[in-house]
C-alpha cells in the first residue's frame, strides 16, 4: 500500500469511537466504519492506532477493512458515484450508464478523477429497482437513469463544484 | 383535508422530497384552511412515483401521482379550497389503481398508509396490541408458538423453513449460566432486485419491533439485533427513530408494559457483502469479524451469536407475525396452498410496466403477478423469462407461466420462491448474459472460505465468459453442468450451493440461445456486444444527425436528410445511436 507519501492522519478524530467501543466485543466494524466517516476511508495510520487500542493484531483488522464492499483504503472524491450494477439495473441498461459515465469523466469502477472530484463505484442494488437504472451520488438516489440524464447530474454537480470553490 | 407524501427511498428518488418542501412552504404561507402535511413511506407503486394522497374532509383518497414539485401550488389550492378538480390531471387512472386493489396486504398492511415515524400513528392503527395480547392474556411461549404453527408461517429470507419449528428449538436450546438467547433480524437484503424490507423498514418499523418482540416472548430471548444493509440509509434512520421511540413509550427496555418480559433492540448495520446474509456469516459479522460461513451444525438455535442460543428470522417473516396473533393462525392459514400458507411479497422490476411491490396469497400464479397487476412488459415486447430468488433462483420462462406461487411449485421449476426479487425480462434480454451476470456476482460475492465455490464459480465465469464473447466450444455445456453439479454437491453454504441454479435454468429452458452462441456466434436477442453489429436500416432513418452526434468514435456518417451509415470498423458498439435514435432506424443483427 502506498500509504507512505500520505500526511499523518489526526488520530484524536476517533478517538471518542476508541473510547466508547475499544473494549466492547465484536465491535470492530462498527469502529471501522465511524474511522471511515470521519476521513472518508482507512488510512493505515489509523487502522494501527486501532490495532493498538483495541489489541487486535492488524492484520485481523485490514483483513475484515478488505472484506467489506463498503470500505475504502484509498481517499475518494468530493462526489462518490454509487453506479447500480444490480440484476433490475442490468436489464434495464445500466452498462449504458457506466460507459456515460466513463465517456463523461473517463473513469472507470474505482476510480477517482485526477481533480479530486469524482469517484466511481458499482454496487449491487440500492433497492430502488422498479425506477431503474439508478444511482446514488452522497445519498442522493438518481432515478430512471439515460445516459443523457446521467451526465447532466455530472455536469450540474460539476458546475455547482466550481460555483462553490469560486466563491 | 390531509396531504400526505409518500417518502420511501423510491418517492424520494423520484422527486418526493422537493414536492413537500414545496407544499411546507405553501401552506406556511396560507393556510386558513387548516389543512395537514404528512408523510408515510412506500405504499408498493414505485412506478408511480412521486404519490401524494389527498384525504378530503370525508375521509375519502383522492390519490396523487407523477406528483412534481411545479404541481404543488395546483395541490396547495385545491386542498385549502376544497375544489379538487384543479388536480383532475394528477388522479391514478382506474387501471393503475387495480395494482393495489388486487393485493391482499398483511406485511405491508400498514406501508404507504401510516406515518413510519409516528409511533401513535402505528397505535392508531391498532399496533402494538399483539405484545399487549401476550402479555395481558398471559399466553404461554407455547400458546404463541403454536400459533405460528397454526399459521403455517414459513421464512421469507428465501429458504422457506417454518417458523415455529425454529422458535421451538430456540425456545428449548440450553442457555449457559448467563441464560442468555437473542433474537436477531437479518435485513440484508442481499438479492440485488429485491427491495421489500427495505420497504417494510421504511414504511412500517414498528411492525418489525413488534414481531420481534413477540419472536423475543416465544424463545426467551431479552435482547434483539437487527442486521440492516448498508446501502439503506433511510432504512436505518428511521428504524433508530421507531427504537427510540418504542423504548421512551416503554415497548421496548424492562419490564414491557408492567409485566416481567423485557426485551432490547440495537441495530448493527452491514458493511456490504452479499455472503453476510447467511445467517451464520451474518453472524459472524456481527461478531465483528470478517462474513465467513460456519459449517453447520451446530445450527444458530444451539450457538449462535457468541455461541449463545439465537434465532435468525427475515424482516418479512417478523412483519407478519403481529397480524397472527392479533387475528389468529387460522385466519393466515386460510389463505394460500396446502404447503405454502398466508401472503408472500415481491419486488416486482425490470422490463414490467408496472412496477412496485406486490403482496398476493401463496397460490396465485406468476401470470397475474406479471400482467393482471404487472401490467405485463413496457412497450409493447415479448414476455421472455422472470427470474426469481437472484443469484439463488432461476429464470422461469413464458410456458411456465401458469405455476403458481408455491415454495414446491416454484422449486420444480428449477428456480425458487426466493427472497421475493422478481425481475421480468423480455425479448431484448439475452438468457446467457443473465446467467453470466449472476455467476460474475456470485463469484465475486464469493468469501472463498471453500474450494468448490471459490474456484468453482470462477471456472464457470470463464466458460459464460467465452460463450458471450463469441468464444465458445463444443462441450462447454457439459462442462458447465458437471460444475454445476460439483458445486452444487461441494459448497459449504447456501451461496455456492445455489450459485448454479441460474444457468441450470437457462440451460434447461435457453439450451437454444446458448447453442446460438457456441455453434454460430450469435446472440438471437441481440445483447452480447462481441456478437452484434449496429446498422442503420435506410427506409427508416430521416437523416436527422443525431446519432452522429451521439457517436464517441465518429462511426457515423451522411448527409442532413439523407440516411446515414455506421462504420462496423470503427464502431465500438456502445449504443448511443442506438438511444439516441427516434426512428427506430439503428438495429441490430
Ligand atoms: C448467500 C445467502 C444469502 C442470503 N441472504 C439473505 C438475505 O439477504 N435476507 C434474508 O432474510 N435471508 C437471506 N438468506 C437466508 C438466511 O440464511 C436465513 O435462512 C434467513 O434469514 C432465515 O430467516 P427466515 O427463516 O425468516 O427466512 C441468505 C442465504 C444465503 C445462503
Ligand atoms: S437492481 Fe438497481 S436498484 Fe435494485
Amino acid at each position: 500500500m502506498r500509504m507512505s507519501n500520505q500526511a499523518p492522519s489526526d488520530l484524536s478524530l476517533i478517538e471518542p469511537t476508541l473510547d466508547a467501543y475499544a473494549d466492547v466485543p465484536g465491535s470492530l466494524i462498527a469502529i471501522l466504519q465511524a474511522t471511515q466517516d470521519a476521513y472518508g476511508y482507512l488510512p493505515m495510520d489509523a487502522m494501527e492506532h486501532i490495532a493498538e487500542r483495541t489489541g487486535t493484531p492488524i492484520a485481523t483488522i485490514v483483513g475484515v477493512a478488505t472484506f467489506y464492499a463498503q470500505f475504502r483504503l484509498e481517499p475518494v472524491g468530493k462526489y462518490l458515484i454509487m453506479l447500480c450494477q444490480g440484476t433490475a439495473c442490468h436489464v434495464n441498461g445500466s452498462e449504458l450508464i457506466s460507459a456515460a459515465i466513463t465517456d463523461e469523466l473517463g473513469i472507470d469502477d474505482g476510480q477517482t478523477t485526477d481533480d479530486g472530484l469524482f469517484s466511481l463505484k458499482h454496487v449491487a442494488c440500492l433497492g430502488c429497482c422498479s425506477l431503474s437504472p439508478v444511482m446514488m451520488i452522497n445519498g442522493q438516489t438518481y432515478s430512471s437513469l439515460t445516459p443523457d440524464k446521467a451526465k447532466k447530474v455530472l455536469r450540474q454537480l460539476a458546475a455547482e463544484a466550481a460555483e462553490g470553490g469560486a466563491a | 383535508m390531509r396531504l400526505v407524501v409518500g417518502e420511501g427511498s423510491c418517492g424520494l428518488a423520484a422527486g418526493a422530497g422537493a414536492v413537500y418542501q414545496q407544499l411546507e412552504e405553501l401552506l406556511a404561507q396560507g393556510n386558513e384552511a387548516g389543512v395537514e402535511l404528512g408523510i408515510t413511506g412506500c405504499n408498493g407503486m414505485c412506478f408511480l412515483e412521486p404519490i401524494v394522497d389527498l384525504y378530503d374532509d370525508e375521509g375519502a383518497l383522492h390519490r396523487l401521482v407523477k406528483v412534481q414539485a411545479k404541481d404543488a401550488k395546483a395541490i396547495y389550492e385545491a386542498a385549502t379550497t376544497g375544489n379538487l378538480s384543479l388536480v383532475d390531471k394528477l388522479r391514478i387512472s382506474a387501471s393503475d389503481a387495480e395494482f393495489l386493489d388486487r393485493q391482499t396486504r398483511i406485511a405491508l398492511r400498514d406501508c404507504g398508509v401510516i406515518d413510519p415515524e409516528s409511533l401513535d400513528d402505528y397505535l392508531a392503527h391498532g399496533g402494538y396490541q399483539a405484545i399487549g395480547k401476550i402479555l395481558s392474556q398471559g399466553m404461554s411461549q407455547e400458546d404463541v408458538i403454536h400459533e405460528i404453527d397454526v399459521a403455517g408461517l414459513r421464512g421469507r429470507g428465501g429458504a422457506g423453513f417454518p417458523t415455529a419449528f425454529k422458535w421451538r428449538a430456540a425456545r428449548d436450546a440450553k442457555a449457559d449460566e448467563t441464560g442468555q438467547k437473542y433474537l436477531i433480524c437479518n435485513a440484508d437484503e442481499g438479492d440485488p432486485g429485491a427491495f421489500m424490507d427495505r420497504a417494510v423498514i421504511e414504511g412500517d418499523p414498528h411492525s418489525l419491533i413488534e414481531g420481534m418482540l413477540v419472536g423475543g416472548y416465544a424463545i426467551g430471548a431479552t435482547e434483539g439485533i437487527v442486521y440492516v444493509r448498508a446501502e439503506y440509509p433511510l432504512a436505518i434512520v428511521r428504524l433508530r427513530k421507531a427504537i427510540a421511540d418504542a423504548t421512551e413509550r416503554g415497548y421496548l427496555g424492562q419490564n414491557i408494559l408492567g409485566s416481567d418480559f423485557s426485551f432490547t433492540l440495537r441495530i448493527k448495520a452491514g458493511a456490504g457483502a452479499f455472503v453476510c446474509g447467511e445467517e451464520t456469516a451474518l453472524i459472524e459479522s456481527l461478531e465483528g469479524k470478517r462474513g465467513m460461513p460456519r459449517l453447520k451444525p451446530p445450527f444458530p438455535a444451539q450457538a449462535g451469536y457468541w455461541l449463545k442460543p439465537s434465532n435468525i428470522n427475515n424482516v418479512e417473516t417478523y412483519a407478519n407475525v403481529a397480524w397472527i396473533i392479533n387475528n389468529g393462525g387460522a385466519a393466515y392459514a386460510a389463505m394460500g396452498t396446502e404447503g405454502s400458507k398466508g401472503t408472500k411479497v415481491f419486488a416486482l422490476s425490470g422490463k414490467i410496466a408496472r412496477g412496485g411491490l406486490v403482496e398476493i396469497p401463496m397460490g396465485t400464479t406468476l401470470r397475474e403477478v406479471i400482467f393482471d397487476i404487472g401490467g405485463g412488459i413496457r412497450g409493447g415486447k415479448q414476455f421472455k423469462a422472470v427470474q426469481l430468488g437472484g443469484p439463488s433462483g432461476g429464470c422461469v420462462p413464458a410456458e411456465k407461466l401458469d405455476t403458481v406461487i408455491d415454495y414446491n411449485e416454484l422449486a420444480a421449476t428449477g428456480a425458487i420462491m426466493g427472497s421475493g426479487g422478481m425481475v421480468v425480462m423480455d425479448e431484448d434480454t439475452c438468457m446467457v448474459g443473465m446467467a453470466r451476470f449472476f455467476l460474475d456476482f456470485t463469484a465475486k460475492e464469493s468469501c472463498g472460505k471453500c474450494v468448490h465455490c471459490r474456484l468453482g464459480t470462477k471456472r464457470m465465469l470463464e466458460i459464460l465468459d467465452r460463450i458471450v464473447n463469441g468464444q465458445g466450444e463444443e462441450g462447454d455445456i457439459e462442462k458447465l453442468e458437471e460444475l454445476c453439479y460439483a458445486i452444487k454437491d461441494g459448497a459449504l453454504c447456501g451461496l455456492g450451493q445455489t450459485a448454479p441454479n441460474p444457468v441450470l435454468t437457462t440451460i434447461r429452458y435457453f439450451r437454444d440461445e446458448l447453442e446460438a452462441h457456441i455453434n454460430e456466434h450469435r446472440c438471437p436477442a441481440g445483447e452480447c456486444r462481441e456478437l452484434i453489429t449496429y446498422f442503420i436500416d435506410k427506409d427508416a432513418c430521416v437523416g436527422c444527425t443525431s446519432c452522429a452526434r451521439q457517436c464517441p468514435a465518429g462511426a457515423i456518417t451522411g448527409e442532413r436528410k439523407s440516411p446515414h451509415e455506421i462504420d462496423p470498423a470503427l464502431c465500438i458498439k456502445c449504443g448511443n445511436c442506438k438511444t439516441a435514435c427516434r426512428f427506430g432506424a439503428v438495429r441490430v443483427r
